[in-house]
């Protein structure tokens, strides 16, 4: 009895794929491709005025009413666009000593940016004053080695998070610096600081095996590269002790590269870090793309920076 | 019997038909953006902005005294116009904030040379010129020292070879950069008192190698940031006319 149901619901499955089309490629999987696009800034440190043309060094640049065109432009061409900062929101013009971080919350807010992990300069008003300005930032604060939880910020960030864009599923977590000798202890109190290479490893398990993330981000302000500090860990070094970290956002060092750097990781394969200077006088603009056919993907991922 | 698998396979092509097929990142692609002029202002948000920065800039322009000069940090060797203003302003706003809240007074006041962070001009006196002397958020302290921890201070000065800002200190050095007094309130500083020494947060934490206030249970947080003091300073005062004086000099002559 249900062997011959069987049998009639397959001859219909049967019936149908031949008339659907000229075999079984057409009916079966139509290749179906997906672009993810991300776009980042790091130390943007208060700076919300293009820079006057008088300025030795960056004159004519950034400005947020600039920036915020541009990321409108990118997300028309791709609504599935993620618009992440790496920290270091705080200090550095006026507007911070006058408004406390107010504003750069709500600019952020009005670009629609996704996620921010936390710098070392966001706690210089405290972490009291990073809280007061909390409820101007309409994105997540995004941070999984800083322990809140003696601290005002407790639950008012995430160790990580899971965007989906086009039914692919996007991982991000956060690393901070180490506060401790950097920054006052009055400013970031029962704040404790967790081992970011032991942080990641759990992120990423959790991201990938749990969550089943396509791509896992990592926001970072830890810094590029301590050269003369070859101990010190850095975007490069966590980078390459870690696997399944497609890319790490960097900031902290106000590092200009010509382009991202393609490092390998503790699996050999190659991911992406990438850091755009200081002062949003750049946006970073890292494209992944997403396709059904595995043929494609056999000779392994293709990086053009 | 025989064609059953083909009918699974067949099934499984139906079943993933119908459901998402998973998707293989195949391929990156990285770049960076100049945020330069080419790109088109966003007018609402220029817009949100603009009430902002008409506040700053009309707050930051306002006149609050005159300068009677052009003051630099390199005007002197062991004290400077501008460093002695800063110093002495710190104690007349810091002083009265102190002596409220615990009835002592500041006895010295110790800032660091490269704390100056800009010249002071010629002329309009703005809060402006606060931030540019002082872009930092450090906050004033008050430390309690013991007589025998002011003598790392003291040889710390006296070895630094640069015009930290000191008030109500007294210090005349040798040529070999030894001490030949240390006065405050025009007294010997003895081991057994205790000195109330205003400084910032940067200092006390060993900014500059100022490795002397530490160990010390006894601070005093003022919550009161230097540049805030350097504005009501500016507030209080018409015209600002600092002089380099004697209060840190070093003795040529070898008789004394």
């Amino acid at each position: 009895m249900k062997r011959r149901d069987f049998l009639q619901k397959t001859s219909v499955a049967t019936g149908a794929l031949t008339l659907s089309g000229f075999g079984l490629q057409s009916f079966s999987i139509p290749v179906k491709t997906s672009q993810i696009t991300i776009l980042h800034t790091n130390d943007v440190h208060s700076h919300i005025d293009v820079f006057g043309p008088e300025d030795g060094r960056n004159a004519n640049k950034g400005g947020v009413a600039r920036r915020a065109s541009l990321i409108e432009s990118i997300r028309r061409e791709n609504p599935n666009t993620l618009l992440l900062d790496a920290g270091d929101i705080f200090q550095g013009t006026p507007y911070f000593n006058y408004y406390g971080g107010e504003l750069e919350f709500k600019l952020m807010s009005m670009l629609k940016y996704d996620a921010s992990t936390i710098g070392n300069h966001d706690f210089d008003n405290g972490i009291d004053g990073l809280y007061a300005q909390l409820p101007h930032a309409k994105f997540d604060f995004i941070c999984s080695n800083y322990d809140f939880s003696n601290t005002i910020m407790d639950t008012h960030s995430k160790p990580y998070r899971v965007f989906k864009k086009d039914n692919i599923k996007i991982g991000v977590f956060g690393l901070g610096i180490e506060l401790e000798g950097l920054v006052d202890k009055n400013m970031y109190k029962e704040t404790k600081y967790l081992d970011p290479i032991e942080t990641a490893q759990e992120m990423t398990r959790i991201l990938k095996d749990d969550e089943a993330c396509d791509l896992i981000i990592c926001l970072s302000h830890l810094g590029y590269d301590f050269k003369e500090n070859p101990n010190k860990i850095s975007d490069l070094k966590l980078a390459a002790a870690t696997k399944n970290i497609d890319l790490i956002i960097g900031g902290h060092t106000h590092t200009f590269l010509s382009k991202p750097t393609i490092v390998k990781n503790i699996e050999g394969k190659n991911m992406l870090v990438n850091q755009v200077g200081c002062y949003g006088i750049n946006l970073g603009r890292i494209d992944f793309y997403f396709d059904s056919e595995k043929n494609k993907s056999a000779h392994g991922t293709s990086i053009t920076v | 019997m025989a064609f059953k698998p083909f009918f699974f396979g067949l099934l499984l092509v139906f079943f993933f038909g119908c459901k998402e097929p998973h998707l293989y990142l195949t391929k990156i692609e990285g770049k960076q953006i100049s945020i330069s002029d080419s790109l088109s202002t966003n007018n609402e948000i220029e817009a949100f902005i603009k009430p902002y920065r008409s506040h700053i800039q009309k707050d930051l322009d306002s006149v609050l005294a005159y300068s009677a000069g052009t003051y630099t940090k390199s005007d002197g060797d062991f004290n400077t116009a501008i460093g002695n203003f800063m110093a002495d302003a710190v104690f007349d706003e810091a002083n009265p904030i102190f002596k409220k809240r615990t009835g002592k007074n500041i006895d010295m006041v110790l800032l660091n040379h490269g704390g100056i962070r800009s010249i002071m001009s010629k002329g309009n006196v703005t809060t402006r010129t606060a931030f540019e002397l002082m872009p930092f958020e450090n906050t004033l302290l008050v430390v309690e020292m013991k007589g025998t921890q002011m003598d790392s201070l003291i040889a710390y000065l006296s070895k630094s070879k640069k015009a930290h800002p000191i008030s109500k200190l007294k210090l005349i050095i040798d040529t070999n950069f030894n001490v030949v007094e240390a006065t405050i309130n025009g007294k010997n500083i003895e081991d057994n008192n205790t000195y109330y020494v205003a400084t910032n947060d940067y200092l006390f934490n060993g900014g500059d190698n100022m490795t002397f206030f530490k160990p010390n249970n006894s601070v005093h947080d003022l919550n009161y940031k230097i540049r805030n003091a350097l504005i009501d300073h500016f507030k209080k005062v018409d015209t600002i006319s600092p002089v380099r004086d004697d209060r840190f000099i070093q003795k040529t002559t070898k008789n004394n």
